[in-house]
């Protein structure tokens, strides 16, 4: 046995000196670009899924009678495991979908993976995109060149409950201080009640109060980033958010672990007087308890009269770079991602179109998306475009941040420079 | 299967020792090609359980080594990047962050909790069951069976639910005899309050395993050497100490052996219990952390050095145990 051990040992150190390198693919862009065939899509599932099935139904009609030979096979993914999904799609080209829905906040690390086409002249080309939303449509730039096409955005707004403020003859929130005078008016009224709900590892909600106060995650500086955490403007804003989660709004206890879906799950059960949530979750607080109690305005900044910045979440459509059908692939993506479709899917799903002027016509006819548009309007930000955000996320650096301190573990000068130190380090290893 | 392998590849080679070489004849040759024959059986006999072995152990053990000298990610993987080596760069980087030595030091205060707690409760029931009447025993059998049937998520989101702290049930019941500091409480809150919720579930799905094994340990003691005991005058105690313990080691140790390896490599119910380790990752294990590097954060080399480092732990627990097991004689 000895024998057969040491044997093994030397094989194994054998095959590591003759450099067995770890398997790589080659995931080159696809040379062919066929005119006839099927184009495989992935787009996300969801929850109630016959809306958008019957949409995308529709355009794939209208796409497969336009071009003949062309079929559309359309798959619906689970969001869940979409990391497990793309990442094999990108190491086995083969089996790589031509087109995919995707987050925005994906794209930089789909890109350095190189598994997104280049896709800026498809852009330019097409008359419609003139009218996309600048700052959406930056989400989707990486040195100068666009690697898809906005699909719908998401952002978050102030909720509250209308009954709760007029009972205590409090005003509508104007600044962000207002919203914690507010919140802890209304909890110290009704102890039961969270001021507002935020969340320790609600990160979208964190992000406009670091905006508001000057502040900002990282900068671009030459080919690398650099964090912008430990200025002082953002410890600001950071100190400003974190007040929110003590024993006098949102104890930390409750709130240090809620996430952006478990906050707005409070304000649904009527648990809260306020929160931060989105206009994808507008439904289903008009289908809650509180549904003829709350309004939303757009989340205020410093000044009264002052919007401050939300984050730009969304959704775009891309082409796979293996993509053996180049052509066909980005037509469909224009057409998916067109006004027309866009409006459609607005209309069935609520989802927030990317382009100026249809969002400003779904705001005049539909009066509880305004303040949305409202905060679209106002200007966006948008996480580092890096592929080492992705890996700053996964290591929750940023809401592990905010949760050191509302957990009492750091106080905001070192645990902001701490975030900052791991940010940089993982913008350096490149 | 590191542990058991070395000794049942052993046992052909020895049964083949003891039987006639091949044909006698007056020549000498025959003889020798015999000899070698015989040097080659065993490995013949030998040769499925490597091949399946290598198969699914060494190759992968290899390609995880090979990865973890690389500059591995995602870039690299799908031919984006070059594929960089680099050497021991991923250790060295490990070893120098202080995170990493944090999570080391829970994993190893959560498994040996978690085993220390799993072999106590398990052992424990295991005496009583011989003790309890037929039916009471068959009921503890098949509730205990219940907790071990259960799959780890299964188990987890279950007692997450217990445990949730406004609408589970085990707040309630608490506020409801009075202990109003606990509507609200958060279990997970405290970074010791969540290792010990989820060291609960742990034991609570562990140690049906202990039970059996160790009831099926005594139930094998055969009565007339106890009887003989008592005849000569041992207590109770006596026999616990000096006879049934003895005689029960062999399982003991296996039983504990597993329990190590099991609780060290603990995944899911760190995950789903702590949401992915905690808040500001207070509850990460090695495991989870592993896997938050390589295939959440994509950073493949490094979750490779994690493996390897795991794997050497776990390899030189076994190894010190089965030293220990020789010295005292009592070979598995």
């Amino acid at each position: 046995m000895k024998i057969a051990r040491t044997a093994a040992a030397v094989a194994l150190a054998a095959l590591a000196l003759t450099s067995c390198a770890p398997p790589t693919s080659d995931n080159a862009v696809s040379s062919s670009d066929e005119q006839t065939g099927t184009v495989r899509v992935w787009l996300f599932s969801e929850v109630n899924q016959d809306p958008k099935s019957a949409v995308v139904k529709e355009a794939v009609a209208e796409f497969e009678a336009a071009h003949s030979g062309a079929k559309i096979d359309v798959q619906y993914i689970p969001v869940d495991s979409r990391a497990e999904r793309f990442k094999a799609a990108f190491n086995d080209p083969s089996s790589a979908p031509d087109v995919a829905e995707f987050g925005n906040t994906d794209l930089a690390s789909y890109v350095a993976s190189g598994g997104l086409a280049n896709v800026t002249e498809d852009i330019k080309a097409w008359d419609e995109a003139r009218d996309l939303d600048s700052k959406i449509l930056a989400t989707t730039e990486i040195d100068g060149k666009n690697y898809g096409v906005p699909w719908f955005v998401g952002v978050r707004a102030l909720y509250y409950r209308t009954d709760l403020l007029q009972q205590l003859g409090l005003e509508v929130p104007k600044t962000l201080a207002d919203v914690e005078t507010v919140a802890r008016a209304v909890r110290t009224a009704n102890p039961g009640m969270l001021g507002i709900s935020v969340g320790g590892a609600a990160q979208f909600s964190a992000m406009p109060y670091l905006w508001a106060n000057g502040g900002s995650i990282a900068t671009r500086e030459g080919d690398t980033f650099v964090s912008g955490l430990d200025s002082t403007e953002s410890r600001e804003g950071v100190a400003a958010y974190t007040r929110l989660l003590k024993d006098d709004i949102c104890p930390a206890q409750t709130c240090a672990e809620f996430g952006g879906n478990a906050s707005v799950q409070q304000f649904i059960a009527g648990k809260s007087a306020m929160t931060i949530g989105g206009d994808f979750n507008y439904k289903a607080v008009a289908a809650s308890a509180v549904k003829d109690k709350f309004a939303v305005v757009a989340v205020p900044g410093k000044t009264a009269g002052s919007v401050a910045p939300a984050f730009a979440g969304g959704n775009n459509l891309g082409v796979f770079n293996s993509s053996t059908h180049r052509t066909l692939a980005a037509d469909f993506v224009k057409l998916l991602a067109s006004k027309k479709y866009q409006q459609k899917m607005f209309d069935s799903m609520g989802n927030l179109p990317t382009f100026s002027d249809v969002q400003k016509d779904v705001a005049a006819s539909n009066a509880q998306v305004a303040p949305f548009i409202q905060t679209l309007g106002a200007g966006t930000n948008f996480v580092p475009v890096t592929e080492s955000w992705s890996t700053i996320d996964a290591q929750g650096v940023f809401t592990g941040m905010y949760q050191k301190i509302v957990t009492g573990k750091a106080d905001v000068n070192t645990a902001t420079s701490e975030a900052a130190d791991a940010m940089n380090k993982a913008f350096g290893a490149k | 299967m590191t542990a058991l392998a070395p000794l049942q590849a052993e046992s052909p080679r020895g049964n083949n020792s003891t039987r006639p070489s091949g044909t006698p004849t007056a020549d000498s040759r025959p003889v020798r090609r015999s000899k070698v024959k015989r040097g080659l059986e065993p490995w013949l006999y030998l040769a499925p359980a490597f091949i399946v072995l290598i198969a699914l152990l060494g190759y992968p053990i290899f390609q995880l080594i090979n990865v973890s000298l690389y500059d591995y990610r995602q870039a690299q993987v799908s031919g984006k990047a070059p594929l960089r080596f680099t050497g021991l760069e991923n250790y060295q980087k490990l070893f120098a962050d202080p995170q990493f030595w944090t999570v080391l030091g829970n994993t190893v205060m959560f498994a040996a909790a978690c085993v220390v707690l799993t072999l106590l409760v398990g052992s424990t029931l295991a005496v009583l069951a011989t003790r309890l009447r037929p039916w009471v025993r068959s009921t503890l059998f098949i509730v205990s069976l219940g907790a071990w049937a259960t799959p780890a998520v299964t188990g987890s989101a279950v007692w997450l639910f217990l445990f949730d702290p406004t609408l589970g049930l085990v707040n309630k019941t608490l506020v409801s005899i009075g202990l109003t500091q606990f509507a609200g409480h958060s279990w997970t809150y405290d970074k010791w309050s969540g290792f010990g919720l989820v060291a609960s579930e742990v034991v609570w799905c562990s140690f049906p395993f202990v039970l059996v094994t160790v009831y099926a340990g005594i139930q094998a003691i055969s009565t007339e050497v106890i009887e003989a005991a008592r005849i000569d005058g041992a207590t109770m105690p006596r026999i616990a100490r000096s006879i049934m313990l003895p005689m029960l080691r062999p399982i003991v140790i296996v039983v504990t052996i597993q329990s190590i390896i099991w609780n060290f490599k603990i995944f899911s119910q760190i995950y789903i219990m702590t949401n992915g380790g905690g808040i500001a990752g207070q509850n990460l294990v090695l495991n989870v952390y592993g896997y938050q590097q390589a295939f959440a954060a994509s950073l493949y080399g490094l979750g490779s050095a994690l493996g390897v480092i795991m794997t050497a732990l776990l390899m030189a627990i076994t190894l010190v145990y089965l030293r220990i097991l020789k010295r005292t004689g009592e070979a598995l």
